[in-house]
């Protein structure tokens, strides 16, 4: 077996396909693992793993935690909110105190983007980004596409639209490298002020129109509304927002064909999709948390086996 | 590199009936009992222990499944290349089953000894057997010993014992080979 081109998930644009297609082939082997009446391999008894959160999350820590520990890593968690940061520690130091306790990986998530970058140039530990600023949320694109994978059979060819806050949203830039890298087609969507300038660079498309945008794909990825990242109002209001860019039952039927909604949580049940939508049958909404898990173990083994003994 | 052909067509054909006898000897009905095959090579001659058992001797109902290892190996790390995974297929639980597990060649226990922890994951099996067509006795690292053996084989650390399947794209054989 191949290994990873890279000692630390930073981001999705620091990987290759033959890294991508490694990690599905592996997860694909966890999927199974965590089926099991007993979800837990010793694989990575030797190793402990510093979960270390500046920023709040419940999905992505809860799934790093538990990918962790069926690993049988050892796993230790900080958050900022009760930590020396907020007596002025600087982030080298804080992560530097952390690894003298011996710990060999440190997954962080971070408001600032470029943190994990920073942290692997000065830090003797192997770095998984969990999300760092509006940059990249690698793992959070990975299950993505694992999910198409596992829905669609591949993502080659596909179609697949990333709709709402694209001007906030790290999981949109680690989505659309991501499904680039594997060759689908992408488009964005949502209102102008929320889509970056000069994104076309990217090779994705912009449309403005949903409805346009939904007959177009076979995927549509549906993102929050960030408003907690929001100094200014982009929009005049989320009823409005809700007009133009939600998803409701009765436009899925109006398709005429079965799209797959996508929504990498959490939710707000009502503004960028309805209750019928999110609980159908052509969301995979929690297939994405499931398969959250399998990745989060495969990013992490094909990591750790890389950590000189 | 010279190589010595230890066992021809013919000769791992009578083993393998022998085998598939012995099973029978001490599973009968196999009502009770679970094969499993463990990945990657043993596989191979999981199936055909199972093929001769319904063919030839007319056991019906034989359930077996491909157990994986890698996740369970002691030498994560230690080696130069990484482990490399394969499919685990158990599609039943092994809770009070008799398990055979099927492996092509023993040798120093250690993968039986991985294969050991990892079927728990299926549950607490009645006892576990272990059904070997190679047993290289004298590089055990372990005490593990198979139950059912096709040949016994002194081979120093030096050499290798490769066997082949037509499954597996060559012709039923099993060599010793020097470096």
């Amino acid at each position: 077996m191949s290994e990873l081109s890279v000692n630390h998930l930073l981001g999705i644009k620091y990987l290759n396909k033959e890294d991508i297609n490694l990690i599905f082939e592996t997860a694909d082997h966890f999927k199974e693992v965590i089926n099991r009446p007993i979800k837990k391999v010793p694989s990575l008894r030797d190793i402990t793993i510093a979960n270390l959160f500046f920023e709040n999350s419940t999905r992505t820590r809860l799934s790093f935690e538990l990918a962790e520990k069926r690993l049988s890593a050892d796993v230790i968690n900080f958050s900022a909110a009760s930590s020396s940061v907020k007596k002025g520690e600087t982030l080298i130091d804080t992560v530097n105190n952390i690894l003298s306790m011996k710990v060999d990986m440190v997954v962080m998530r971070h408001p600032n983007p470029g943190a994990g970058v920073f942290l692997s140039k000065h830090v003797n530990a192997s770095i998984v980004n969990a999300g760092d600023g509006a940059h990249e949320h690698p793992t959070q694109a990975l299950l993505d596409s694992y999910s198409i994978r596992e829905k669609l059979g591949e993502i080659q060819g596909k179609k697949v639209v990333i709709v709402g806050d694209i001007l906030h949203s790290r999981v949109a830039l680690s989505n659309i490298f991501a499904l680039k890298l594997q060759g689908a087609e992408v488009k964005v969507c949502g209102p102008k002020t929320l889509i970056p300038k000069y994104i076309e660079k990217l090779g994705v498309e912009v449309e403005t129109n949903l409805v346009k945008a939904l007959e177009w794909c076979d995927v549509a990825n549906m993102l929050r509304v960030q408003n907690e990242r929001m100094e200014i109002s982009y929009f005049p209001s989320t009823r409005e927002y809700t007009q133009q860019f939600g998803v409701n039952k009765r436009l899925l039927d109006s398709l005429d064909k079965e799209i797959v909604i996508m929504h990498p949580g959490p939710i707000n049940r009502g503004v960028e999709i309805t209750s019928d939508v999110a609980d159908s049958n052509q969301a995979i909404i929690l297939d994405q948390v499931q398969n959250g898990v399998a990745v989060r173990m495969a990013v992490i083994y094909l990591l750790a086996s890389k950590i000189k003994q | 590199m010279s190589q010595k052909l230890l066992l021809s067509a013919k000769e791992i054909d009578i083993i393998l009936h022998r085998l598939a006898c012995q099973l029978i000897e001490n599973h009968t009905h196999f009502k009770d009992t679970v094969l499993v095959g463990v990945q990657p090579r043993g596989i191979f001659l999981a199936d055909r222990i199972k093929d001769i058992l319904i063919k030839d001797y007319q056991v019906t109902d034989i359930k077996l499944g491909y157990l994986d290892i890698t996740f369970y190996r002691d030498d994560f790390r230690r080696g130069e290349k990484p482990l490399e995974a394969n499919k685990t297929d158990i599609t039943f639980t092994v809770e009070d089953k008799r398990v055979v597990f099927i492996d092509d060649v023993l040798y120093t226990g250690r993968s039986i000894r991985s294969a050991l922890t990892a079927i728990q994951s299926f549950g607490r099996p009645q006892e576990i057997e272990l059904l070997t067509l190679i047993d290289r006795r004298f590089s055990r690292h372990l005490p593990i010993q198979p139950n059912y053996r096709g040949r016994q084989v002194d081979a120093i650390n030096q050499e290798k014992v490769k066997v082949n399947w037509i499954e597996n794209g060559g012709e039923d054989a099993v060599y010793l080979i020097n470096n």
